[in-house]
């Protein structure tokens, strides 16, 4: 049995940790002291140590990302963080803002104090409300203590910090998408290179981290990098925030160490099945991940682990399938998803999303035809890997996954005219 | 350090190659003749990697790269749809996507035949759509401005038309709102896409989504023959194909030519051409009589025309110049005032010059970019570029299109001076003047005592060092509306001071070629002096006879001499006389007294009054040169025939001259363009040296600044004059998208004037430019006019300033507020 | 146009917090948007003259995000998630119902412009499945039965207390005050802040009690359906 551990969420059974005495009193600011002491490029270089990799999907090392930061440019650097937390499934982030909302404020400080920012921002969704006043006041409350602003605790250093919304696109976490709605721009992607850290925000050297990410590094400052890298795995160390939705008995974020077996934390931690029905299919990291099966609850929750299986972690966001939900409507509420928050840059998702999301519909309301599986089948060809960002990679997971592993009951939704699970709990929407 | 390698070596389909390091894939594969399919790619624009469409496979890549987006490294082996499978099937899963919500309208799309999606769907698409659900359907065609009408059903989204609007023109009216498979090109509800250079979306577009209504449903592009022209509307000198159809031009594209117009062009370019086929054109010769006009044939109207030449002669001759003819119809003309006349009165100036300043012009004839001219390309690699008087966003779109590049894509500084810079106050460094105040300002500048100054004389200092010996310093380019208060001048000595390369930018397509080849009282062809013997001596022994000594008279002098009775006869090839040398009373006055020989295609104002009107051809029915502003020689091929009975006006000189007993020797177009090309350049030739030292400073005093007067206690406002460019032209007559988007006739003054004068936007003036001349006006406030100065556009179709006032009138006007009920 | 002079020193002080202008469009477009309830014609015409921008690159944007507004919003904008962890615990049918209740079509506001209801894709509390939230505020794993008697009581210009009241979760008693507070401008003033809340349960918490605007009688609406 693997245990729950308690770093990101030791706080959050305090109903009072939001506010900042509290906070202090369960060790919250104790890294800037730590950090101040040191020189930044031996915080950059903890970073690195630690083997920390970023928490919003991509598992990108953080201390190599902010090792990419252009130096020298006469430009300001600039730390945004990734608070639009969209990913459906995901719901670690808004949570960790909910209820320990100085640690992203503490996480930004150090951070910024080890890139040479003097300028942070935080992108937070529109839609969430509770976590952007909480956010609002906990950095409100940090520079009233002189923990944000001119000086910080006789350091020397400046750092402002501003709470930027977002205003309802998906595509915002995307991360040079989000640098674009931040200007002020749409909310599309732009080409790489530049890669932000050479010209991001305001074509300034840029890192883009997120939530769980910045939240994790005074952490590794304050305890160091064998205590970080105790938990994990050699590549994937640290604990991690797992979000458990769908058909469990317990759904809600539990913390473990990076590696754990899918089935402690959907059988454990999460409570088990609803209801006592069989697992259908789960999502290792959110909707843009492919759907794995029962077979496969013994793979450990780490990077590579679930890459073998032929998914990704993503950002560890587990949705469980029981049996009698119908996987075509499943994929079609996915596909629903992405052709809505696709931003119509390019060809391919713009397109095959909705094209996708016409097919499946048909399927379900007993339109389907028998090359319509091809036909899908094809469109994800068509956008895997050509899309001009990954959510058009994302989009093909479910349809792809689910053609691997059910493909019978798409077959079945054709040759029976329509869709077998007459009272699945997934409808389809009027088109 | 190792120096950068020069270039880097890539195969593409199997074929080794060497190319600068930076270049993308897709343009490598041009250098092979390969054609990587694309929608969005357009070499001008940024890339953006939007449309797929050009997946190529590269080799170690797990999968397909954009071409587009994709830059070469050393040793990167591509293969593309030639020899590629995997870039075949990945071009055609993307096609296919692309077809689905593209609707079946070929048949009667204007894009069919030359469109690259219906191109690429033939060679490598579907035949058979999987599709079978229902596709987009949107209103159409949605009309974005008077000349685009917009069809969101066939774009398939590629932003080329919003990335030129915003990269290129600075003109973000079009952009892409929406999102996903809703997104579309729009503008906002009662925004239109107002810009100059619309016309290039339309070209650009790679589909049917953008029309202009001026072609829409007019022809098959199998159905064209095409000419390759050069603008004849301003000095910008814009390649263009010319497209014809059963002997009538139906449109105009941007023809690419990246030393001058890269591949864009200005509306007013574009869509000019349709006067030619007025009902109202002038196809025959017409005589005067009993005050009508009426038609005769060649023989009794060039027998009459010479009959009362030599009538009139022993008074003078003058030979008006228009300001659109080619190169060879004003060496013809001033050959005829010169041979056949015996006279210097000859001239292409509407405006009135001073001498320091027509000897500053005087300084770039016959100069080409061979001999130190600045060129388009020098604007992008100057230190820094000072425009002074001009405001080319109205006068030289692309002008001002190739200033904007240079400062905003490759930071090179530019510094307006004069009262209206216009557009170029977005990207430029501004030094606000009064007319008049110019050459204050420039001497300022040279002295290097400001942020400006210093900027220029640091330049100057940069420009030809280090490994950058062919970069030019500093470049100047001065208007023409400095020519009579010293500014062109004082510009020509700030050059010769900094070592900078100087420039003339007239307005008209005709202006620059007239001056090369001397339709000027004081210039023989190629610069030559009228006064320097051995200069008459060298023309004397080509013409056969010795061009006259004595100076010649101006433009505005002729129509003043005219008007006097003390000039016999006027010669007025494309020359409004009316409009363009008012006051009216004048140049009617002109009219009634001399014997009056006019070309044109057109009766107006001035041509109705003629003794004798002979019908000339037009752009797109001759062949001849234009020269640009650069000193660039283009030439323009016919893509119609000649109208009726017209004749090209160099043939109705040799005529002429012949009916008056004079052999010109320029019967055919061959010999007229060879003597033009022998004598259009400097005798010393082309050093590519500096310019010769710069005239000496005014011997009389140059013109107070109009500020000067404001402190004497007037209170009225310093007039600023020019044509917009879309205006009352006859050159724009039946282009009527065009004529929808003229904006009509306003005073615009700086917001501190308006303030002081209690006018805001959109309220009405009454403005009196004295002598009991009125006019109520719409008031524009804008920053870009400077203090202490009204703005009053000079030719629109609603009030036509020039015959109101004369063609370059200094005036102070005042300004007053009407009241909002009685407006 | 829609902000006063007042309100025009709140957006400036917005362009100024951002190294450069631009970066305050979307929070300026909320601020519009609590003026007028929905960006607007003249809205749109008023961010781009502070920004020095055309209309259309400010429609562009505008157009891009769902949480800008066509027509005017209600007083309260119910949000029902309806992706797949909330569709499995009945979420349409609640969106339906509340349409239903409100004779609208998703997206529409009733009569009296008191409630807007639309469908929105995943906001990130799946644990809490199925999501409904009022003016952003979760109001988690209600029933058909309960998302009503929410609706009703909103209808009665009530605001129910959201799920983590206890732990200090807030409604924003009005849109305009929400829209407002997204634009980044702290506490909404008094015109923006629309009825008082009920009091969460036991009405012990702290914050919730400061956050929670005075009893104020009906303030004059700024978001209500015009």
């Amino acid at each position: 049995m693997t245990e729950q551990v308690k770093v990101l969420t030791s706080r959050w059974g305090d109903n009072r940790a939001h506010e900042l005495d509290r906070f202090s009193k369960l060790d919250g600011y104790a890294s800037l002291d730590a950090a101040f002491a040191k020189v930044p490029e031996d915080l950059v270089q903890l970073i690195k140590d630690s083997g920390l990799r970023g928490r919003g999907g991509a598992g990108f090392p953080t201390g190599m990302k902010w090792g990419f930061l252009a130096k020298g440019t006469g430009k300001p650097t600039y730390l945004v963080v990734n608070a639009d937390e969209s990913e459906p499934g995901t719901f670690k982030d808004m949570e960790l803002l909910e209820r320990d909302p100085h640690a992203l404020v503490e996480g930004v400080i150090v951070s910024a104090y080890a890139i040479g920012c003097r300028t942070a921002f935080i992108y937070l969704r529109g839609e969430c409300g509770w976590p952007g006043r909480r956010l609002q006041a906990a950095i409100d409350a940090a520079y009233d203590r002189g923990l944000l602003g001119r000086d910080i605790k006789g350091s020397g250093f400046d750092l402002d910090l501003v709470l930027h919304r977002g205003a309802g696109a998906y595509i915002c976490g995307e991360e040079t998408a989000l640098l674009s709605s931040l200007e002020g721009q749409r909310g599309q992607p732009k080409l790489r290179p530049p890669f932000p850290a050479v010209e991001g925000l305001y074509r300034a050297p840029t890192t883009v981290n997120n939530v769980e990410t910045i939240a994790t590094v005074p952490w590794i400052i304050r305890k160091g990098v064998d205590w970080f890298r105790s938990m994990g795995s050699e590549k994937s160390p640290g604990p991690k925030l797992f979000s458990v939705s769908g058909d469990v008995n317990n759904p809600g974020n539990f913390e473990f160490p990076l590696g754990v077996p899918a089935r402690e934390v959907i059988m454990g931690a999460a409570g088990g099945m609803l209801d006592g029905k069989a697992l259908k299919a789960w999502t290792p990291g959110g909707s843009s991940t492919p759907m794995l099966t029962g077979d496969h609850l013994d793979t450990p929750m780490d990077f590579e682990g679930i890459q073998a299986a032929g998914s990704l972690l993503g950002t560890a966001a587990v949705m469980v399938l029981s049996e009698d939900v119908c996987v075509v409507r499943a994929c079609l509420n996915f596909t629903e998803f992405y052709a809505h928050e696709s931003c119509g840059k390019c060809t391919p998702c713009r397109e095959g999303t909705d094209w996708m999301r016409k097919i499946l519909g048909r399927l379900e309301t007993g339109q389907g035809r028998p090359d319509d599986m091809d036909i899908l089948a094809d469109i994800c060809d068509s956008i895997f890997g050509r899309s001009f960002c990954a959510l058009g990679d994302g989009a093909t997971s479910p349809i792809v996954s689910a053609l691997k592993f059910f493909r019978d009951e798409f077959n079945e939704h054709v040759s029976g005219g329509g869709c077998p699970f007459p009272g699945a709990r997934v409808t389809v929407a009027a088109h | 350090m190792p120096d950068k390698p020069t270039t880097v070596k890539i195969t593409i389909d199997g074929q080794e190659l060497e190319v600068l390091p930076g270049t993308l894939v897709i343009r490598a594969a041009e250098q092979l003749g390969t054609i990587v399919p694309r929608f969005c790619d357009h070499r001008l624009l940024a890339p953006l990697g939007a449309c797929r469409q050009c997946l190529v496979e590269v080799a170690g890549q797990r999968k397909p790269l954009t071409a587009c987006t994709t830059t070469v490294t050393d040793g990167m082996v591509v293969k593309t749809q030639v020899t590629s499978e995997v870039a075949r099937a990945g071009q055609q899963g993307n096609l296919e996507l692309l077809l689905i919500n593209h609707p079946l309208d070929c048949p009667m799309c204007d894009k069919g035949g030359e469109c690259p999606l219906q191109d690429q769907t033939m060679a490598h698409g579907p035949g058979e759509t999987r599709f079978v659900e229902t596709k987009r359907h949107y209103e159409k065609p949605v009309k974005i401005s008077e000349t685009v009408l917009l069809d969101r059903e066939r774009c398939v989204l590629c932003a080329r038309c919003t990335r030129f609007s915003s990269e290129v023109a600075g003109d973000p009216f079009i952009e892409l709102f929406e999102r996903g498979a809703l997104e579309q090109v729009a503008i906002y509800e009662d925004e239109p896409y107002e810009s100059h250079f619309s016309g290039n979306v339309v070209q650009i577009c790679p589909v049917g989504a953008l029309t202009s209504p001026s072609y829409r449903f007019q022809a098959r592009p199998f159905d064209l023959s095409s000419a390759d022209g050069v603008c004849n509307h301003c000095a910008a000198g814009c390649n263009l194909r010319i497209d014809a159809r059963r002997g009538l031009v139906t449109r105009q594209l941007a023809r690419d030519n990246d030393d001058v117009n890269e591949a864009w062009n200005c509306d007013r370019g574009r869509y000019g051409f349709a006067y030619a086929q007025s009902p109202e054109r002038v196809l025959t010769p017409q005589l005067s009589e009993d005050g009508k006009l009426r038609t005769a044939s060649w023989s009794e109207a060039l027998r009459r025309a010479a009959d009362g030449i030599r009538a009139a002669k022993a008074k003078g001759v003058g030979v008006l110049v228009g300001g659109h003819l080619t190169d060879q119809d004003a060496y013809a003309l001033q050959k005829l005032a010169r041979v056949a006349f015996g006279s210097n009165n000859v001239d292409a100036r509407t405006w009135p010059e001073a001498e320091a300043d027509a000897a500053a012009v005087a300084q770039v004839a016959g100069r080409g970019p061979e001999d130190g001219m600045p060129t388009y390309r020098d604007l992008e690699t100057a230190k820094a570029v000072v425009v002074v008087d001009l405001d080319p966003h109205e006068e030289s779109p692309i002008l001002w299109l190739r200033l904007r590049k240079a400062a905003q894509r490759r930071g090179v500084p530019v510094v307006a001076v004069g009262s209206r810079p216009g557009r170029l106050a977005e990207f430029a460094t501004v030094v606000a003047t009064l007319p008049g105040g110019q050459a204050e300002a420039l001497r300022r500048l040279g002295r290097a005592e400001d942020d400006a100054g210093r900027l220029l004389r640091e330049a100057a200092n940069a420009g030809g060092s280090g490994g950058e010996a062919t970069a030019p310093g500093v470049v100047i380019l001065a208007g023409w509306r400095g020519a009579a208060t010293g500014g062109l001048a004082a510009a020509a000595r700030l050059a010769s001071s900094l070592g900078a390369r100087f420039a003339w930018v007239p307005r008209r397509a005709g202006d620059r070629g007239a001056l090369d080849v001397g339709a000027r009282p004081g210039l023989l062809p190629g610069g030559r002096p009228v006064g320097d013997a051995a200069a008459r001596g060298e023309l004397a022994q080509a013409w056969g006879a010795d061009p006259p000594e004595a100076p010649g008279l101006d433009g505005p002098a002729m129509v003043s001499a005219a008007a006097a009775g003390e000039l016999g006869v006027l010669v007025l090839a494309g020359v409004d006389l009316v409009r363009d040398h008012g006051p009216r009373e004048l140049a009617e006055q002109a009219l009634e007294r001399a014997f009056v020989v006019a070309v044109d295609h057109q009766v107006n104002d001035t041509t109705g009054r003629a003794d004798v009107l002979l019908p000339g051809a037009v752009y797109a029915e001759t062949e001849g040169t234009f020269t640009d502003w650069e000193g660039r020689v283009q030439a323009s091929h016919p893509a119609v025939p000649v109208g009726g009975a017209a004749q090209a006006v160099w043939e109705l000189a040799d005529q002429l001259a012949a009916r008056l007993g004079v052999d010109l020797a320029i019967p055919t177009l061959s010999q007229v363009a060879a003597e033009t090309e022998r004598f259009r350049r400097r005798p010393e030739g082309g050093s590519g040296g500096a310019l010769p030292a710069p005239p000496a400073p005014a011997t009389r005093p140059e013109p107070e600044p109009a500020a000067a007067q404001d402190e004497q206690g007037d209170s009225g406002l310093a007039l600023i004059t020019y044509p917009l460019l879309l205006d009352g032209a006859s050159m724009l007559a039946r282009a009527a998208d065009l004529n929808r988007e003229t904006p009509g006739a306003f005073v615009e003054l700086h917001p501190e004037d308006a303030g002081r004068l209690g006018l805001h936007d959109g309220a009405t003036a009454e403005v009196d430019f004295g002598e009991d001349r009125t006019a109520r006006l719409p008031v524009r406030v804008a920053p870009t006019v400077a203090p202490g100065c009204a703005f009053v556009p000079a030719n629109q179709p609603d009030l036509a300033l020039g015959a109101l006032l004369g063609p370059s009138p200094a005036l102070r006007v005042t300004v007053t507020a009407v009241e909002e009920a009685a407006a | 146009m829609p902000l006063s002079d007042q309100t025009l020193t709140r957006a400036e002080e917005l362009i100024a917090r951002y190294p450069q202008p631009r970066s305050a469009l979307l929070p300026i477009l909320f601020l519009l948007q609590a003026e007028d309830g929905y960006v607007s014609p003249a809205g749109v015409a008023q961010a781009a003259q502070l920004l020095g921008l055309t209309k259309a690159e400010v429609g562009a944007v505008a157009t891009f995000y769902t949480m800008f507004r066509r027509r005017p919003v209600g007083k309260y904008l119910i949000s029902v998630c309806k992706t797949l962890p909330c569709q499995l615990r009945g979420s349409r049918e609640i969106a339906a119902a509340v349409a239903e209740r409100l004779e609208v079509p998703l997206g529409g506001t009733d009569a009296g412009g008191m409630v807007t209801v639309e469908e929105v894709e995943c906001l990130a509390a799946c644990d809490g499945a199925p999501v409904v939230q009022v003016n952003t505020e979760n109001y988690e794993r209600l029933t058909t039965e309960e998302a009503l008697a929410l609706l009703e009581a909103l209808l009665r210009d009530e605001v129910p207390p959201p799920t983590f009241a206890a732990d200090g979760s807030v409604t924003e008693p009005s849109t305009a005050g929400l829209h407002w507070r997204l634009a980044g401008l702290g506490d909404p003033p008094a015109a923006f802040a629309g009825t008082a809340p009920t009091q969460p349960p036991g009405g012990q918490d702290p914050e919730a009690a400061h956050k929670a605007p005075q009893d104020q009688g009906p303030a004059p609406e700024q978001g209500d359906g015009r």
